[in-house]
């Protein structure tokens, strides 16, 4: 797994990207009432606002953490957004991401970095 | 946060919790470990206790109480005269142009008025007092803190601390003892839900807090949930949904000028922009707050722009007020839109991150208030 300092998780599975948002993110965020996510099949670029995500809060982006295309996005947050706050690293995952340029993930944190990071 | 003002319960939210935020100069809590959505749930279904020491308190002082009702009802449009002793109404500053300078409460206390103003608004509101009024005494309550319980189980947890409480109707005022303290407390709230306003002595209002937070039903509330509630009760928060650009008539706040103070009556007019106001009471208003619903699940805040159509080059309004609801289950938000928008059930957009999307005007309140009438 690793870590951005947006608070972005990306697990490689079959040389596919799985990407969420950490529980750190969600306790920030507050109760998640809605997730706009990405077309599957769009081609991003890393740092482009891909998602947009609605708490009771505020409405925040999530940037696409590396180059790829979408290959499958969690159409269950469409229905039931709480997940994200129930299961961060789990069931509340975004999008699915084929990356083009695997060796993007190698700048990100692991958890060890990562947990430093949120102190 | 440092040089933020505390209320007197401010250590108590934060031993409880809380996290802190900046509002109106103080900090106040915005919510506590349960998270939004559980605090707004727990308060329609049970009882949530709220912190609102933020907001002004004010008494006014004349010979008797008819002296200072009819010296505030030159600033004030509704019927403070006809208000019987130890009730309360829902009341507005206006001024010149018929726009709001804030709203606030009122009751008639006997020999004095006692007013409770927004937190932002508490020193002009003051001013203001000061210098219209003739021969009254205004003076703001700084010993005091002000609590409010709110919700289905609010009558059984204060009737428990003094019965007197439970007997309460809407609007009632009454000085009663609560866990030893002398609180002057009002039968009303701001969450479109059954409950009380409580002024207590700022140094028994944390041992009041605690007494009442020790009941299994009763949570402590942050102002997330405080927003989300007056939001699904239609209600209006002043410098979003209403301010000096508004007048009382635009933003559907007809019911709270009486007919006395209406053309034709006893006491028709007096008050700042009373020619405008009676103006747009007799003829209608070219623009209504509404209540709108998105038809999607994105949430719509405050500011986003509303079109009659996909195409339509020019916006007919905007919301002033937007979130998700969660007793709704779904987003809700209020605007302002051209009369002839404002039939329920009429189809409009809102414009977000680009896109329109389909809302349609709405009755208000969202969820039905439980007042005890």
């Amino acid at each position: 797994m690793k870590y951005t300092e947006e608070h972005e998780w990306l697990r490689l599975e079959d040389a596919i990207v799985v990407v969420g948002i950490t529980e750190h993110a969600t306790t920030q965020l507050g109760d998640i009432v809605f997730v706009e996510l990405p077309d599957v099949g769009t081609t991003v670029v890393k740092d482009e606002e891909i998602v947009v995500i609605e708490s009771v809060k505020a409405a925040s982006d999530i940037m696409a953490p590396i180059d790829g295309e979408i290959v499958e996005v969690n159409e269950a947050l469409n229905d039931n957004p709480s997940q994200v706050n129930e299961d961060a690293i789990g069931a509340g995952w975004f999008f699915k991401i084929k990356p083009s340029d695997p060796s993007q993930m190698d700048g990100y944190m692991d958890e060890a970095a990562y947990n430093a990071f949120i102190g | 946060m440092s040089d933020l003002l505390h209320t007197p319960l401010h250590d108590l939210h934060v031993e409880l919790g809380a996290k802190m935020v900046p509002f109106a100069g103080y900090a106040m809590p915005v919510q506590y470990p349960m998270g939004v959505m559980n605090e707004h749930t727990h308060t329609r279904e049970k009882a949530g206790l709220f912190d609102v020491s933020h907001m002004g308190q004010v008494i006014i002082e004349g010979s008797n109480f008819e002296t200072v009702a009819l010296e505030l009802e030159k600033l004030i449009p509704v019927d403070i005269l006809g208000l019987a002793e130890n009730r309360q109404r829902y009341g507005f500053f206006t001024n010149a142009a018929g726009g709001i300078m804030d709203d606030l409460m009122l009751a008639n206390r006997g020999d004095h008025v006692f007013m409770v103003v927004n937190a932002g608004c508490k020193d002009p509101d003051i001013a203001h007092l000061k210098s219209n009024l003739t021969g009254l005494t205004v003076s703001e309550i700084q010993n005091r803190a002000l609590l409010a319980l709110q919700g289905p189980a609010a009558e059984r947890v204060l009737g428990a601390l003094n019965p007197m409480a439970a007997n309460m109707r809407f609007m009632d005022v009454a000085t009663i003892s609560l866990a030893g303290a002398e609180c002057w407390v009002s039968r009303s709230g701001y969450t479109g839900e059954d409950g009380y306003e409580i002024s207590v002595p700022s140094d028994q209002a944390v041992a009041l807090a605690t007494e009442l937070l020790s009941h299994v039903d009763v949570e402590p509330i942050g102002l997330g949930a405080r927003d989300s509630l007056r939001l699904e009760g239609g209600l209006c928060l002043y410098g979003h949904d209403i301010d000096t650009q508004t007048t009382p008539i635009q933003a559907s706040l007809n019911w709270a000028i009486q007919k006395v103070r209406r053309t034709g009556g006893d006491r028709s007019g007096g008050f700042p922009g009373a020619d405008v106001i009676l103006a747009e009471l007799a003829n209608g208003a070219s623009q209504k707050r509404v209540g709108l619903r998105p038809d999607g699940r994105a949430p719509m805040r405050e500011g986003v722009q509303l079109f009659a159509g996909l195409d339509d080059e020019m916006p007919i309004g905007n919301i002033t007020s937007g979130g998700f609801g969660p007793t709704v289950g779904g987003p809700i938000t209020m605007g302002y839109v051209p009369i002839e928008y404002t039939a329920q059930g009429t189809a409009i957009f809102g414009e977000l991150r680009g896109k329109r999307q389909p809302l349609t005007v709405m009755a208000l309140p969202f969820v039905p208030s439980n007042f005890k009438r």
